[in-house]
């Protein structure tokens, strides 16, 4: 670590920051504190924050509101950063050139090992464009003319897009009403978008335009959007509406039903698993049975000498009429008495499902037990908190 | 309308030549040329060439336009026919009459006002003057309606012109807070033209009012049931038939277009000038006839 600290003390060391915002809302006093305070406690330079920011106090607010970083400070930090990973190749004893960012975070995690939970407050080296927030340049030239033909709405950005849309919406309604004058109008139905997309949401969009908008914004340019899609599009308008699109991943909430398997017998059976509040059950069902049931080796009888348990172990089977028709092996560990029962219980039910049409299914998981059979019961036991005697139960109210 | 006694004012009134004057001359490194095309790189450059360029060239090019009255010709870009053609004279009915709209009312057909097209012929001559005075001088203009139907069309005349537009929600202190909203060291328009004056409400737009505080010159389209007191060069005419806006976009660009090609030439002339005096003669020699001819081209006799 000596050598760490010396011979690249000025490259590295910078770029090292307990991570997350350099700029926090409290004002950079207080940062620049710690952040001499732990410069003289470790010894080494691991932290040093240069930037051009105005320390503002409470009395004098100056007319900087945020941070602006300049430009020469973030390419300065971009090459400090570049440096800085060659000497982390070499420290790891890789190869400079083909170093990726999955390697320095590895590199980092394994150097400065930290226990803290919070995964945005350990030692972080990412490239300054990630870091530092994107900001605007200057938007006038030397003469003090703004570049963009909108700079005085001061949302230049936003506003330049929906004019764009705008634009292309006359363009597109333009093409309709010339076709239909030729009489070439056809009533063509768009193909409906695929349900694995949706449109951008706001803070997307901020980021896209690096501006602030407002919720009305958004929604009115989305409206836009909208109406645009709706209308038969060219290729160039089709690729301005796909730039606003995010795809998503579809998750199919139906619940995979595995087909019947066979042992060495030539037996059909089917294998289940549940769980309640802190017991785990496996369970195979056997087809063309005579009704055992075989908990952890041993009869159910013996092992669940309660009635009430018993009844819970075999109420799928009595909810499809197949009482005495399948045999039973399971597993179960964890939890309590009726804990493990209702794991079983769950367990066969899932089994169940291959034995059994599509609609038996849906009958199963929606009819008349009042959880559905297939639903897993979500009911764990809730802590003690402090204060009280129970998660519930207050101590004894006392008038005086 | 006697155009001799409104001269004396258009010659003194709301031209701010100190700050255009300090932009052009404090140019001593190249600026870098904007998408509107139109900076001051021509003259930074031809500053750079020429560091002793003396400042009776920049006088005479800033200063001889407004020896002329018409210096841009813009009376030829409309007659009181393509006015009338353009129904600019239909105001509003008359119940919606503006108490200070009454000298420029005509009179009222079948209870529809009518705008008399001869007053708004000189006024609407006076605004294209400035407009191109302004633009010739590199100023910034900036284009304000509250109209969403003209609101596309009035963008595209901007940009086209190279100039700014807004025609969106105006945020409160944005003239008069313009360093908090817009950045601390913002310049501000020099001439803002209202093709609508009154906002979505049929109340006066925010801007006149602003604009007139921050001391910037307007010029503005005003229909029969606005206000015309704050703006400097009132245009009484029709803003809400699309013919009528469409025409006044026209005309403002083609003014606008003029101004900026003529200044151009101007200064193409004087760099000319410079180099062939400073090749042949000394520098301190008087710019020879031609520029004063070619000057003196450019305004109506």
């Amino acid at each position: 670590m000596a050598a760490f600290g010396v011979s690249c003390g000025a490259a590295a060391s910078y770029r090292l920051f307990l991570g997350g915002r350099v700029s926090f809302a409290r004002g950079q006093g207080l940062w620049k504190a710690a952040a001499a305070k732990l410069q003289r406690s470790l010894g080494c330079q691991i932290l040093r924050l240069r930037h051009t920011t105005v320390v503002t106090t409470r009395k004098n607010v100056t007319a900087l509101r945020r941070e602006t970083y300049t430009v020469d400070f973030i390419k300065k930090q971009i090459e400090e950063f570049n440096i800085g990973k060659r000497h982390l190749a070499n420290m790891m004893g890789e190869d400079p050139e083909t170093f990726t960012q999955e390697d320095i975070d590895r590199a980092i995690a394994y150097l400065f090992p930290s226990g803290l939970f919070e995964k945005r407050a350990r030692p972080v080296m990412k490239h300054p464009e990630e870091i530092f927030p994107k900001q605007r340049a200057i938007q006038w030239g030397e003469d003090g003319r703004p570049f963009h033909f909108l700079f005085y709405t001061g949302k230049q950005s936003y506003y330049s897009l929906m004019h764009g849309a705008y634009g292309k919406l006359l363009d597109v309604e333009n093409r309709q009403d010339q076709l239909r004058a030729k009489g070439l109008f056809s009533e063509k139905t768009k193909a409906k978008d695929p349900i694995g997309s949706r449109w951008l949401i706001k803070e997307e969009l901020e980021e896209m335009l690096v501006e602030k908008l407002s919720d009305q914004d958004y929604a009115q340019f989305i409206r836009l959007l909208e109406r645009l899609s709706a209308l038969p599009c060219d290729e160039a308008e089709e690729e301005f509406v796909g730039r606003f699109r995010r795809s998503v991943t579809i998750q199919s909430k139906k619940q995979l039903i595995e087909p019947v398997q066979y042992d060495e017998k030539g037996m059909a059976f089917s294998t289940g698993r549940g769980n309640r509040k802190t017991a785990k059950a496996e369970v195979a069902v056997y087809d063309h049975g005579s009704g055992k049931i075989e908990v952890n080796g041993v009869d159910y009888l013996l092992y669940f000498p309660v009635t009430q348990d018993r009844e819970q172990l075999m109420f799928p089977f009595h909810f499809l009429d197949r009482l005495g028709q399948h045999d039973v092996t399971c597993t179960v560990s964890g939890g309590g008495r009726a804990a493990q029962a209702g794991a079983i219980r769950l367990a066969t039910a899932r089994a169940l499902c291959s034995f059994v049409s599509e609609d038996q299914v849906e009958w199963m998981r929606q009819g008349a037990s009042s959880a559905g059979l297939l639903t897993a019961d979500p009911r764990v036991r809730e802590r003690k908190k402090p204060g009280q005697e129970g998660a519930r139960r207050k101590f004894t109210w006392k008038k005086r | 309308m006697v155009p001799g006694s409104v001269l004396p004012r258009l010659l003194g009134a709301g031209v701010r030549r100190r700050p255009l004057q300090l932009h052009l001359v404090q140019t001593a490194t190249p600026g870098p040329a904007g998408p509107s095309g139109r900076t001051l790189g021509s003259a930074a450059a031809s500053a750079a060439r020429e560091p002793e360029r003396s400042s009776d060239l920049n006088e005479r090019i800033l200063s001889e336009p407004l020896k002329h009255f018409d210096f841009f010709n813009v009376k030829e870009l409309f007659s009181v026919r393509s006015l009338f053609d353009a129904r600019v004279h239909l105001g509003h009915k008359a119940g919606c009459r503006h108490r200070f709209m009454e000298p420029y009312i005509f009179g009222s057909r079948l209870d529809q006002d009518i705008i008399d097209l001869e007053q708004t012929a000189t006024h609407l001559q006076l605004a294209l003057n400035f407009t191109a005075h302004v633009a010739y001088r590199g100023g910034i203009i900036l284009f304000v309606s509250r109209k969403r139907q003209f609101s596309h069309l009035i963008e595209n005349v901007a940009r086209d012109c190279g100039e700014y537009a807004h025609t969106r929600y105006f945020k409160g202190g944005l003239l008069t807070n313009a360093p908090l909203l817009l950045g601390p060291m913002v310049r501000l328009p020099d001439l803002i033209i209202f093709l609508h004056t009154l906002n979505n409400v049929f109340e006066p737009h925010i801007a006149v009012r602003d604009a007139a505080k921050m001391n910037i010159p307007t010029v503005g389209i005003v229909d029969t049931n606005c206000n015309p007191s704050l703006i400097t060069y009132p245009v009484p005419g029709n803003d809400d038939s699309p013919v009528a806006v469409q025409l006044f976009c026209r005309l403002f660009r083609t003014s606008i277009r003029r101004a900026k090609e003529k200044r151009k030439q101007v200064e193409a002339l004087y760099r000319l000038q410079g180099q062939e005096s400073s090749k042949g003669r000394g520098p301190a020699d008087p710019p020879s006839p031609g520029v004063q001819a070619e000057l003196d081209l450019g305004h109506s006799p």
